[in-house]
């Protein structure tokens, strides 16, 4: 049990939530007898209220934290939904597997990967999470525990993966690994001076780099506006195989460090960083993937109102001119952050319902909460969203309307049919109100 | 190495375990749940590559103790290194004023450890070799108004520990008390966490270097034997006064 149970971004702040803990995988809870509603919580690492359950039950399943089985030949994990990514690479690293797509962070566990349909740097070529999910174990409130997978219970598998925990608890899931020959990375750091050169450059780097991300400054203005830096790379062919087992030290305190000042200065010193146009290096996976693992509970630096963080995607088609205009907004509004994150996502398609991922490029953001001011920002970037066709992220909000995410998600009526009828989380209400 | 460890199915047991699988090693796991026995078997074989044998069985039932030491000859074999690894944390409140459950929460983390860890130290003394490593608590170090049933019990265990360590001094038996502070385990699952609060697998590690090292007390995290040293200097006309 962890001391608080809140989201990442500490907004909202939940109403009492009663917790049950679930940590052996035989002797679950009797939901049917949980007066109210019920939603799965693990890490805690949602950003918005959908691994909330304000007034409700949250059961936590960190405790689900074992290794099942494992196939070396076929590259085939399966393990209990409360074991993290972190345990998992522990395991795989020394083996010569990596997961075949991990989100940036690696304090996330199984079970929420697969029900956010969590996505990262080689979505181009590998799809999100949901893509790499052989089968899992649902239990439903009626103690029925199924066998999801492509071939079994079909429709509640499709609407698990990306499911925002609504449609039972995954008890365990079986993956499929990538194979690498080296846990090194090797990776390229380009500087790029505007939109136009991103673009330019993702076309060539998304062919032949399994893995490309790009941060953006959204601080400058003027010529220098969608400046960045482009990180691409590959797992090196050969090399050593390991995993970080170093222990993260948590950010020390409770206030907010980050206002207008200190992220324009980070943001200037951090395109100035290192190198003149461009960087090659081999580097360890950790700080390629997971450079803010370094540093436990970074959401503290936000101070105690939080932080939100916006993600959307914009088709291809006319989303360029549609993101300037965002970035030029955010830019204006002084109320941008550290971490401006672009990357394009490709046309594979994920077995999940929901799923956010799609072919466009998709923009995140943090946004430190100021209140009304951020709220009412933000709603006018929604606008932007919905007029170019493009989606926000619901694993990641706390904020957008019930409207909006009903005309995001015209899945969400089939969905419906799915979800267990004892679940619900604050997201859910807050989006159907 | 052939290691039994009863209590197999504790986080703390399943941490040091994976520990000690790093070398050579055969284990047998003894606990009171199969399911459990049977989850925990394959974690460690996944993680370690080494397969666990399992046994369940009433562990804390003094009159069935004999028995299972002679089936774990019988079926494991003799072995170096027995770890004692169970005990009940009880939330104290619910049981203040029910005798027959002091009795029970003593019975388990006290007497009946205190038995099996005589089966397994006279075992040892025949054959002038072996390690019993013995899991009691920092909370066994000082009664403390919140957790004295359970700090009584450890904190009787660990003194016939001490006796028995001092009896075999000389001898080729390494006794070991293991003094966690507060872990992150299912046993503390409704306990809410504080920055005092380590993992299994750090404590795990930490144990793992004790019975290597043959420490005969360990704290482990070491800093607490920083803290119980200054909660035990405490005076008592103080202490009692503090809402510990």
């Amino acid at each position: 049990m962890k001391s608080i149970y809140e989201s990442w971004g500490k907004y909202p702040t939940p109403e009492y939530q009663q917790v049950i803990n679930y940590s052996w995988i035989n002797e679950a809870p009797d939901l049917a007898t949980v007066i109210g509603n019920v939603l799965p919580f693990g890490l805690g690492r949602s950003y918005g209220d959908s691994c909330l359950n304000s007034n409700g039950t949250l059961v936590d399943c960190s405790g689900l934290n074992k290794f099942i089985s494992v196939d070396w030949d076929k590259g085939v994990l399966r393990a209990e939904a409360g074991v993290s990514l972190d345990e998992i690479l522990k395991l795989i690293v020394p083996k010569g597997f990596f997961l075949a797509v991990t989100p940036g962070t690696k304090f996330v566990t199984l079970g929420g990967a697969i029900a956010n349909d969590v996505h990262g740097k080689n979505h181009h070529k590998m799809g999100t999470f949901g893509c790499h999910v052989n089968c899992f174990e649902l239990l439903r409130s009626t103690n029925e525990r199924l066998i999801c997978s492509n071939s079994e219970n079909q429709e509640l598998f499709r609407a698990t993966i990306g499911g925002l925990g609504l449609t039972g608890i995954i008890t365990w899931a079986e993956i499929k690994l990538f194979r690498i020959d080296s846990s090194m990375i090797d990776a390229e750091f380009v500087k790029f001076d505007c939109l136009n050169d991103f673009f330019e450059i993702n076309d060539f780097a998304n062919l032949t780099n399994d893995f490309t991300v790009s941060w953006i400054d959204c601080t400058s203005t003027g010529t220098r506006s969608g400046r960045g830096i482009y990180s691409s790379g590959n797992f090196a062919k050969s090399g050593p195989k390991y995993a970080n087992t170093k222990h993260s030290i948590d950010f020390p305190f409770k206030s907010s460090f980050i206002n207008e000042l200190s992220v324009n200065l980070f943001n200037v010193l951090y395109y100035q960083k290192q190198f003149d146009k461009k960087l090659n290096s081999l580097i360890h996976y950790e700080p390629f993937f997971y450079p803010l693992d370094a540093v436990g509970k970074w959401n503290n630096a936000y101070g105690k109102n939080g932080f939100i963080q916006y993600q959307f995607v914009l088709p291809f088609n006319n989303g360029k001119e549609a993101l300037k205009e965002i970035l030029t907004r955010i830019n204006h509004s002084g109320l941008s952050s550290f971490l401006t994150v672009l990357k394009t996502f490709g046309n594979i398609k994920s077995p999940g319902m929901l799923s956010f991922p799609r072919p466009g490029i998709t923009l995140a953001i943090d946004f430190r909460m100021t209140g009304k001011r951020t709220l009412d920002f933000l709603t006018s970037l929604d606008d932007i969203v919905k007029e170019h066709r493009g989606v926000i992220y619901p694993a990641k909000d706390s904020r957008m309307s019930g409207s909006d995410f009903m005309h995001f998600y015209p899945e969400v009526k089939e969905f419906s049919k799915y979800i267990d009828p004892k679940f619900s989380s604050s997201f859910w209400r807050r989006v159907n109100n | 190495m052939k290691l039994v460890v009863i209590g197999g199915t504790s986080a703390i047991a399943v941490a040091t375990i994976k520990q000690f699988a790093k070398k050579d090693l055969e284990v047998l796991l003894v606990d009171i749940n199969f399911n459990r026995l049977e989850s925990v078997k394959n974690d460690i074989f996944v993680a370690t590559g080494v397969l666990p044998s399992i046994f369940e069985w009433e562990i804390s039932n003094i009159n069935m103790q004999e028995q299972l030491f002679e089936k774990i000859i019988q079926d494991f074999g003799n072995f170096d290194v027995a770890f004692i690894a169970y005990g009940t944390l009880p939330n104290q409140e619910d049981i203040l004023n029910k005798p027959n459950e002091i009795q029970k929460q003593l019975s388990i983390n006290f007497i009946s450890a205190a038995t099996l860890s005589s089966i397994f130290a006279e075992y040892f003394e025949k054959r002038n070799s072996g390690i019993l490593a013995v899991i009691t608590s920092v909370a066994g170090d000082r009664g403390r108004k919140s957790n004295y049933i359970y700090g009584s019990a450890k904190g009787g265990l660990s003194i016939f520990l001490q006796g028995l360590r001092n009896r075999l001094s000389g001898t080729g038996v390494t006794i070991i008390t293991i003094k966690p502070g507060l872990v992150d385990s299912p046993m503390t699952a409704d306990i809410p966490k504080n920055p005092l609060f380590s993992s299994s697998e750090i404590v795990g590690k930490h144990i793992f270097n004790a019975i290597e090292k043959k420490k005969d007390i360990a704290y482990v995290p070491g800093f607490w034997r920083i803290v119980m040293f200054i909660v035990m200097h405490i005076p008592e006309a103080i202490f009692k006064k503090m809402n510990l």
